[in-house]
């Protein structure tokens, strides 16, 4: 299951967004491959008939009144953008 | 009056206010000098604030926990001149105390890391040793409190970064309870380990910062009605029984001189009253990093999808959207975050989701379910914080794989979303050694009981040797 080949690399850098120079390419290979070669250990173990774990507390779900309380308004809201328009991040065009 | 803030505890600090023996702003200038004095060579700062006033404690804040009007950089390029324009609800809770924030600290990229080596602002360095990590990634805010530029720290844990820390720099930091202190307004990196935690020089310190800062946030739906905290005050443990598991203390890959601090105190603790027994964690210590090395990258590839571009942040400009998101990312991030980005994407990916990420839960229900029959013989567990003790910087940059395997010994009870406490136990090769006591969930109280008994007990001076007068 271990070593990631170089089209899985520009495989999983497109799924997450990240343009890599080939530099980058060459060394994320070798070093991911490392990685999942150290993180692929788990499979060693039996675990037959054991439940996932998502969360370490046995809580449920959270609930909280439906009322209305006070937001940030819009120039905070945008206070950090690149870019604006109006009331609009700008952005290229997708 | 001079105050040494080497020396000086929050507690101190806070009588010599109550006394009117130093003016708040007196209290905050001895901070500053500091900081003018010994953080050029530290460098766990990577924003000082100005006095806001008041008489209140100052408090160094991890800079992954969002402040209002003061920069908020999670140790990112991608986050580089982002001024949240709400506080976390840790930094709210601080201010209400009354608390004025001294600055933000130091921390690997997104927390990602066990050196701060991965900042992209450049490393902190160890108090004790300037050519030494200060372990991370909450190594700034470790850095600010054992080199006397901060009475306490606010830190945050996802798989050990208050804890070993601590441990290298010789002072005290606790991991809560997964639950009990709010992450609203903290950069998320792994959102079911992720939690806030004190920093300080003593144990009653660390529990008084806790009581602040944890309690039930309904900005934070994971957070819960917390027991009342009690700052420890007895110097016995009589009745405590405290587990040491073997593969946590002795074994392959531990210093031996790490192992004989360790031992000294738990020989220590038995004089104290408490009865120490050898127990065992067969699968949590050899699977906990793997296991972690999923969830958590997992986790924060889904978390740092965020960074876009598109609404704060570094924006670097694209033909199209997708490029400009493609360019911003790839400029942005550091190589840990994109590491973990694209482990987690793979663990995550069709065809491979149940052989990695869903087989890493399965071990972490096994890992919870170790610790649970240990808790049912042992009110504690007690091992080395940290394998080793401050290591050179540049040391272990290169292998990412050696780095990890820093947090052995934290990462099991992260993963189990238990509560720990690292108190500095003795020196080896002149620098310090931690002893990590990690309780149930929810047992913070005996965790602090315990650990300022042994405090008291071993008398480990907390002040670096080459800086004391």
């Amino acid at each position: 299951m271990a070593g990631i080949t170089r089209d899985e690399v520009l495989h999983v850098a497109r799924l997450a967004r990240l343009e890599l120079s080939e530099d980058e390419v060459a060394k994320f290979q070798a070093q991911l491959s490392q990685i999942l070669e150290a993180v692929s250990k788990v499979a060693e173990l039996d675990l037959a008939g054991v439940p996932p774990t998502a969360h370490p507390l046995a809580i449920a779900n959270a609930w909280d009144d439906d009322v209305p309380r006070p937001c940030l308004g819009l120039d905070e809201a945008f206070a950090n953008a690149p870019d604006r328009e109006d009331d609009y991040f700008r952005t290229p065009p997708a | 009056m001079t105050l040494d803030t080497l020396r000086l505890t929050a507690e101190e600090a806070r009588r010599l206010l109550d006394a009117k023996e130093v003016s708040g702003a007196e209290l905050w200038s001895a901070y500053a000098d500091a900081i003018e004095l010994r953080d050029p060579e530290l460098h766990a700062y990577l924003h000082v604030c100005e006095d806001p006033g008041g008489d209140g404690l100052p408090l160094a804040v991890k800079d992954v926990i969002g402040t209002r009007g003061i920069p908020t950089t999670a140790g990112s390029k991608i986050l580089e001149g982002y001024v949240p324009v709400y506080d976390a609800t840790v930094v709210a809770n601080a201010k209400r105390h009354g608390l004025r924030v001294l600055g933000k600290t130091n921390t690997d990229e997104f927390a990602m890391g066990s050196s701060t080596e991965n900042s992209a602002y450049g490393p902190s360095r160890n108090p004790w040793d300037p050519s030494r990590v200060p372990g991370g990634s909450g190594g700034g805010s470790a850095a600010a409190v054992s080199g006397g530029l901060a009475p306490w720290a606010l830190g945050s844990d996802t798989g050990g970064s208050i804890k070993q820390p601590a441990a290298l720099c010789g002072h005290v930091g606790l991991r809560p309870t997964y639950g009990t202190v709010s992450r609203y307004g903290v950069v998320a990196f792994a959102s079911s380990l992720d939690q806030v935690g004190p920093v300080a020089k003593t144990v009653r310190d660390c529990a008084f910062l806790y009581s602040i800062i944890s309690g039930r946030d309904a900005n934070d739906t994971t957070t819960v009605d917390v027991p009342a905290v009690q700052l420890p005050e007895g110097e016995e443990l009589k009745g405590l029984r405290i587990g040491v598991p073997k593969e946590m203390n002795g074994a392959p890959g531990i210093e031996p001189g790490v192992t004989a601090a360790v031992n000294a105190a738990l020989e220590l603790a038995e004089s104290l009253g408490a009865s120490v027994e050898e127990c065992s964690l067969p699968r949590s210590v050899d699977y906990g990093v793997a296991c972690y090395y999923l969830v958590a990258p997992a986790e924060a590839s889904a978390n740092l999808a965020r960074y876009d571009g598109a609404r704060y942040g570094l924006r670097v400009d694209g033909d199209d959207f997708r490029e400009m998101v493609m360019r911003t990312r790839d400029a942005g991030f550091g190589d840990e975050p994109k590491r973990r980005i694209m482990i987690g994407t793979y663990a995550l990916s069709s065809g491979y989701y149940d052989a990695y990420y869903g087989t890493a839960q399965r071990v972490r229900t096994v890992i919870k379910r170790e610790h649970d029959e240990l808790f049912e013989r042992f009110d504690v567990l007690a091992s080395p914080t940290s394998p080793t003790v401050a290591f050179p910087i540049g040391a272990k940059i290169d292998d990412p794989v050696a780095m990890y395997m820093n947090d052995v010994l934290t990462i099991p009870s992260c993963m189990a979303g238990l509560p720990g406490l690292n108190i500095p136990c003795g020196l080896s090769d002149g620098l310090p050694v931690g002893l990590q006591l990690v309780g149930p969930q929810f047992g913070e109280n005996t965790l602090f009981r315990a650990g300022h008994a042994l405090e008291r007990a071993l008398a480990f001076d907390v002040v670096p040797e080459r800086l004391r007068g």
